[in-house]
């Protein structure tokens, strides 16, 4: 822009600077604390907010190791933290490869086929992703109950019954997919097509590599929801050995049981590998979501 | 060759899938569940059909997905429709079959009937009983293993070449096998039935129901008659006393009818729906707020180290919210929690944020607001960026400042094409309730009230409560205001999708 630029101008930007900075100190407040405390000697360490000893008793626990305090008391790891994380990861892992494998075929049909009904299907779809599933809860609840008493690993209290409720974020990923399908040219197919393949042979040879971006976008959206996903894991998972990572930390704070620095450590712990992921994925998350939104 | 080879491998592929299916529907009909049967049977023809004629191809490619959209999604919102027109409910779990089931387990002891001592014995990794009468006649089960349901046996007198039972069991084995020797009843050879009545003693018993053919059962101890009241889903006696357990019954409307005339729960109901408005619109307009001043901010071309800024605005986004929203529990925690020794030290203030309402309230507000505020940003980023350029130019040249460009160039633009982000970000905090529950709970609560209900609760937060942490576990009620929810959601997708339409309409 070639406009003059004058002294309140540079003022403006110093002032801007400042005024981010402080911001930024004010949402990472949480994170510093966290962090402070995951440190700090004891649960109910009351008074210096910079901690004046350092101790890792939080972590040891963390890790699952026992840890011997200073005036000899043998401490025990209350919670299987790292258990919590492979169940979450296992379960959202299943999900998610569950759900790219179910929509990507239905995706390609409504992105380039025609059919009876195409129109309505497409936007009954439309409105059904919209519904959250928190609103059928009763009913999942009731109806992996019923299955459970026939079939015990697809039950309530079941990492397979788990699996098969968060299926239902399909309607969503079928959309993207849809989305991207639409900006690969036709002529790919076509040209496959003319060249002998039959229809199939072109989905399967020609069109799913060109895809598989947008597959490990989904894939990644569809595994991180599962990761943070918790109404229905807390209504269909009960004994602590069975438990998410989204359902189980809350244990740490009950106010009966107060475990705020052992919650510290296990926040920091478990939080920060599915932190690390979501920014490592954030290029591709962000295209993601303006695109679903402002394409529609 | 080996593509006729191929080609058989994948007839006998299919066939093996339809034999498999057909064989789910067999045990599903077997466990007594028709209609479910039923369904499972429709869809597998129609997938046999889709995948074998040439006129459905493109059902081919829309039947996994479809399917499981139906199965995992439809099913379910249809299935809490039809909840919500029963009374399906903690006191009424059972269907009307196993309820009668169970008053037919009942049984009683015969007055004046024989009492029969009882030792168990082991027989391998079985379990003999062996009974004695006040006559000291003598009868021997044959090995039990320890069964899961009820289950009759004959117990019978020894024959002389029988081998020797074992030595008794002592008393702490016994006690353990009780709950299953509880399931056991014998029957002798004169007929008469006997279930365990004491930790020794096994007595004569009998069946205190009989079912008439009208579905009513007689009482065989003194004659009275129980009659299913199939209004209220309980057995009754004559007088109307009603014996549980219950059964789930249709009810027709009068959750509903509940919901908005009975006057403890529409009060808390309205009170809750009008927080819940509030609540989502106040999270949308503050996080739409601090984003989008931050997304100007980051697209001012003259601030170096925005890549990095982003960054840090973008992290409370990518910490998975129940870790987030949990660190916040603990640092607002009235008495050890590290905001109020902040407040403490600089203001001697010591708010009690989780017991006053309007402070729970405003602590939400400023979590979600947290929460929130990235989303908004990015997606604000993305919609300044397609402004041309040249209109700052051009007020640059008129001699605007920043704010004038902020509320007459880039508010104006962006506020239609956000609009149904907006909407739907509206719509996913109207039905937050993972915060909520984690949050505050929906505490705290109110007083007047017969089910839980708090001064934060959301609608959602309140089935919650209802369906899963109260012990009434009214799923009928929680089902029902579920369906009003799914309605409400309904009416702003609709809206949500017709601004959509209409802004690409425009943009074309």
């Amino acid at each position: 822009m070639a406009v003059v630029l004058d002294k309140s101008h540079r003022w403006r930007v110093v002032l801007a600077h400042i005024a981010i900075i402080g911001f930024i100190c004010l949402i990472m407040f949480p994170f510093l604390m966290i962090f402070s405390i995951s440190i700090r000697p004891g649960n109910f360490a009351t008074g210096s907010i910079i901690p004046q000893y350092i101790s890792m008793e939080h972590w040891a626990l963390a890790f699952g190791f026992s840890y011997q305090g200073t005036d000899g008391t043998l401490m025990e790891p209350q919670f299987p933290v790292l258990l919590w994380l492979w169940n979450s990861v296992k379960v959202a892992l299943l999900s998610a490869l569950i759900g790219v494998v179910l929509s990507t075929t239905s995706a390609y049909a409504f992105a380039r086929m025609k059919f009876m009904f195409k129109k309505s299907m497409m936007n009954g779809l439309l409105l059904i992703q919209m519904f959250p599933t928190v609103l059928a809860l009763v009913a999942i609840y009731t109806i992996f109950d019923r299955i459970g008493s026939y079939i015990p690993w697809l039950g309530i209290e079941s990492h397979g019954g788990l699996v098969l409720a968060y299926t239902g974020g399909i309607a969503v990923h079928i959309w993207t997919i849809k989305g991207y399908f639409e900006t690969i040219p036709v002529e790919i197919e076509e040209a496959a097509k003319v060249d002998g393949a039959t229809a199939f042979q072109a989905f399967r040879y020609v069109i799913l590599p060109v895809i598989v971006p947008i597959l490990m976008v989904v894939f990644l959206l569809a595994f991180i929801s599962g990761i943070n996903e918790y109404p229905v894991a807390s209504i269909m998972l009960k004994s602590t050995d069975n438990l998410t990572l989204a359902v189980g930390v809350k244990n740490y704070l009950y106010p009966q049981k107060y475990l705020w620095g052992d919650f510290a450590a296990a926040a920091i712990l478990s939080g920060l590998p599915i932190t690390v992921v979501f920014l490592f994925a954030q290029k591709w998350m962000i295209s993601g979501l303006t695109a679903g939104g402002v394409k529609g | 060759m080996s593509r006729s080879l191929e080609k058989i491998g994948q007839q006998l592929v299919s066939a093996a899938a339809v034999l498999f299916g057909l064989y789910v529907v067999a045990i599903i009909y077997m466990a007594g569940e028709f209609m479910l049967a039923l369904v499972c049977l429709a869809v597998l023809a129609f997938g046999v059909f889709v995948y074998t004629s040439s006129r459905a191809y493109s059902y081919r490619y829309l039947f996994p997905g479809l399917l499981a959209t139906l199965v995992f999604v439809v099913f379910p919102i249809v299935y809490t429709f039809a909840i919500s027109f029963t009374n399906y409910s903690s006191r009424h779990l059972l269907s009307f079959e196993r309820a009668t089931q169970y008053f037919l387990d009942q049984t009683y002891m015969i007055e004046g009937g024989q009492s029969y001592d009882f030792t168990l014995h082991r027989d391998g990794h079985a379990f003999r009983v062996r009974l004695e009468d006040e006559q000291g006649e003598v009868f021997v089960s044959p090995p039990l293993a320890p069964y899961k349901g009820p289950i009759i046996v004959d117990a019978n007198s020894p024959d002389a070449g029988d081998a020797a039972l074992a030595e008794p069991v002592d008393t702490k084995v016994l006690i353990s096998y009780l709950p299953n020797l509880k399931l056991v009843s014998f029957r002798l050879p004169n007929g008469h039935l006997l279930s365990v009545t004491g930790l020794r003693q096994y007595g004569a018993v009998s069946k205190l129901y009989k079912e008439n053919a009208d579905g009513s059962l007689t009482n065989q101890q003194d004659n009275s008659v129980l009659t299913p009241n199939m209004n209220t889903g309980f057995f009754e006696t004559s007088s109307g006393e009603q014996l549980t357990p219950g059964y789930t019954t249709q009810v027709g409307w009068s959750q509903y009818t509940k919901i908005f005339s009975d006057e403890s729960f529409s009060q808390p109901f309205f009170r809750i729906f009008m927080w819940t408005v509030i609540f989502a619109g106040l999270t949308v307009l503050f996080a739409f707020s601090v984003g989008i001043v931050l997304a100007v901010l980051m697209e001012w071309e003259a601030l170096r180290g925005r890549a990095f800024y982003q960054t840090m605005f973008f992290i409370p986004y990518t910490v998975p919210a129940f870790i987030s929203i949990l660190i916040f529990k603990g640092l607002f925690n009235q008495n050890t929690g590290e905001i109020n020794q902040i407040l403490e030290m600089l203001f001697g203030l010591h708010p009690s944020w989780f017991s006053t309402p309007i402070l729970a309230k405003s602590m939400l507000l400023i979590v979600n607001t947290w929460l929130g505020f990235p989303y908004m940003m990015v997606v604000s980023m993305g919609l300044i960026k397609a402004i041309p350029p040249d209109l700052y130019e051009a007020s640059a040249i008129a001699g605007a400042g920043p704010l004038t460009n902020f509320f007459r160039i880039t508010l104006p633009l962006i506020v239609k094409p956000i609009m149904p982000l907006l909407i739907a970000s509206f719509a996913f905090n109207f039905n937050n309730v993972m915060l909520i529950i984690l949050l505050t709970g929906g505490r705290p609560d109110f007083l007047d009230t017969k089910v839980p209900a708090g001064t934060t609760d959301l609608l959602v937060s309140f089935t919650y409560r209802i369906a899963f942490e109260d012990s009434g576990a009214n799923f009928g009620l929680a089902a029902a205001i579920s369906t009003i929810l799914f309605l409400m959601v309904t009416v702003l997708s609709l809206i949500n999708m017709r601004l959509t339409k209409v802004n690409a309409q425009e943009a074309r």
